[in-house]
């Protein structure tokens, strides 16, 4: 009875494996507190009141609809450079993997501030590219593009991290398989690799997608702050907190709100085997 | 067996937790019980002081001055936007002395019942025009500003300098068009130096601070929106007296020469 549950995956080894030791449930329920009291404190803080009216003002749908349109592009710029990476980290031998590696996952420590800095060093106008770009007759900053370009640098790792978990968890015996069977590479890639990973792939762009959402530091640095172009929602939340900190946990709401809805949207579908 | 590591595992993760709290909160009520009782004593001081970013160079020559001249007392500063420390201080943060980069914010300060005494204003700060280094766009005015093509900078309109800079605009009829708006000063002075603004709005001291990174460009419009800074002791100091005698050292003609140095004007000018 037990045997053929087992094999089904790794997913349900917990169900029927050893029970989970009880204690874990003292510091994994402290570490739920630490994440749900200050967010209860930010919901305690709104003003119902005017709540729709704060969050319906220009300048807030503005930042709204810039957020949901810079994080949806960061994200598809992600799995355009995240997905070949992921790929070529978990499946290559080249040399200097380790290098590739740690490289990919640097934005995740730097704070953004300096993610900011570097992009504006590396594109702005007297940056690395800089001659070569204005030669080019491109102008990167202050325009929405560089708020995209920022969320990409922020969000790359997330998507890279949780796709080549997925692949050298998904193993390369189907892949093997179908080589085997006389699939050329691409072929394996596109119709046995990717549909295998496709969950963590799916989780990978959702992290993505709301790392992007609440970019701050690198996006202020790098790409300015103005209505419609560059003020995305964060940006936004900490303008309005010098005048109007109402108004500030009204836009916060907003933004955890966003943020849940896409989560559970993509994960909720997708039940617990989303990973 | 399985009851073995359980309430070790509890104990360990309680002192864990309890480690990972007790950093960040434990240091201020110990150093405030150790240090109330003897406020006139020689004991050891530490007078916290909540001030304006751009005042970070000034004080913290005042503050060693202060040290100098009153041994015993260490004086220790947070520079932070000026609202950010309001919210801090409103928030219950422990401070002896507030010094606002505007009127308004300390204002907010006392709503709150939180001053010991008036606010004393000590100096103030005008709008310059912050280059690139060497001003490679030639921007010689105000009205330059509005010179098509150029990127200005300026400071969004919730925040003092931005307020500064919409009055100098209203006051000469000249109507700006910022590819950005930034929440502090800081954010349109780093525009300027990396050289992706072409001129940005910023206070006299910040150009002086910035030193050869820009290159300033005084304008007399700026004197439509003069900025003052009040400094004030607060009333949840535990070390009053100290607070008070800092207050009036920044009043003092001795800080007033140091401000000066670093560009601010005298007050009531």
């Amino acid at each position: 009875m037990r045997a053929p549950r087992a094999r089904r995956g790794r997913a349900e080894d917990a169900v029927e494996g050893a029970a989970l030791p009880r204690w874990v449930f003292v510091p994994a329920g402290l570490g739920a507190l630490l994440v749900a009291v200050p967010l209860l404190g930010v919901v305690a803080r709104v003003p119902w009141s005017q709540f729709l009216a704060l969050i319906t003002s220009d300048s807030s749908v503005a930042a709204l609809l810039l957020s949901l349109r810079t994080a949806t592009a960061s994200t598809l710029c992600c799995l355009v450079v995240g997905v070949p990476l992921a790929l070529v980290l978990a499946r290559s031998s080249l040399p200097g993997l380790r290098v590739l590696r740690v490289l990919v996952l640097l934005p995740l420590v730097l704070p953004p501030v300096v993610g900011g800095l570097a992009l504006l060093y590396a594109v702005g106008r007297q940056g690395l590219l800089g001659p070569v770009l204005e030669a080019a007759g491109v102008r990167i900053a202050f325009t929405t593009t560089a708020v995209v370009l920022a969320q990409t640098f922020v969000s790359l790792p997330f998507l890279v991290v949780a796709l080549e978990g997925a692949l050298r968890t998904a193993g390369r015996r189907y892949e093997a398989v179908a080589a085997s069977l006389g699939a050329r590479p691409s072929r394996v890639l596109l119709r046995v690799t990717l549909p295998l990973v496709l969950p963590g792939l799916v989780s990978g762009a959702v992290l993505a997608f709301a790392r992007s959402l609440g970019e701050f530091g690198a996006t202020l640095t790098f790409a300015g702050s103005l209505q419609g172009v560059t003020r995305t929602l964060p940006l936004e939340i900490y303008l309005v907190r010098e005048t109007d900190p109402q108004a500030a946990v009204a836009l916060s709401l907003l933004l955890v709100v966003v943020s849940a809805v896409v989560v559970v949207a993509v994960h909720g579908r997708r039940g617990a085997g989303a990973r | 067996m399985s009851r073995g590591p359980r309430p070790a595992a509890l104990v360990a993760a309680a002192l864990l937790l309890a480690g990972c709290g007790g950093s960040a909160g434990s240091s201020s009520p110990s150093s405030a019980a150790s240090s109330s009782p003897s406020s006139s004593a020689a004991a050891p001081v530490t007078l916290t002081v909540f001030a304006a970013a751009s005042l970070k160079s000034t004080f913290t020559a005042l503050g060693k001055r202060f040290e100098a001249s009153h041994p015993g007392t260490t004086v220790e500063f947070s520079f932070a936007g000026s609202s950010d420390l309001v919210s801090q201080l409103v928030a219950g943060a422990p401070a002896d002395v507030f010094a606002s980069a505007d009127e308004a914010n300390m204002a907010k300060v006392d709503r709150q019942q939180l001053l010991d005494g008036r606010p004393v204003d000590f100096a103030t700060n005008v709008l310059e025009i912050a280059t690139p280094r060497g001003n490679p766009a030639r921007v010689a005015s105000f009205a330059d500003l509005a010179r098509p093509g150029l990127a200005v900078v300026v400071c969004a309109p919730q925040v003092p300098c931005g307020a500064a800079a919409a009055e100098v605009e209203a006051a000469s009829g000249v109507a700006l068009e910022p590819v950005s708006e930034e929440s502090s000063v800081t954010d349109v002075l780093g525009k300027v130096t990396s050289g992706e603004a072409d001129a940005g709005l910023v206070y006299a001291t910040d150009v002086r601070t910035a030193g050869d990174a820009v290159t300033g460009v005084p304008f007399p419009e700026s004197a439509g929106a003069v900025n003052t800074y009040p400094i004030a002791a607060l009333s949840g100091s535990a070390h009053r007296a100290a607070a008070e005698a800092f207050r009036d050292l920044v009043a003092s003609a001795d800080g007033r020469a140091t401000l000066a140095a670093a560009g601010f004007g005298a007050p009531g000018a």
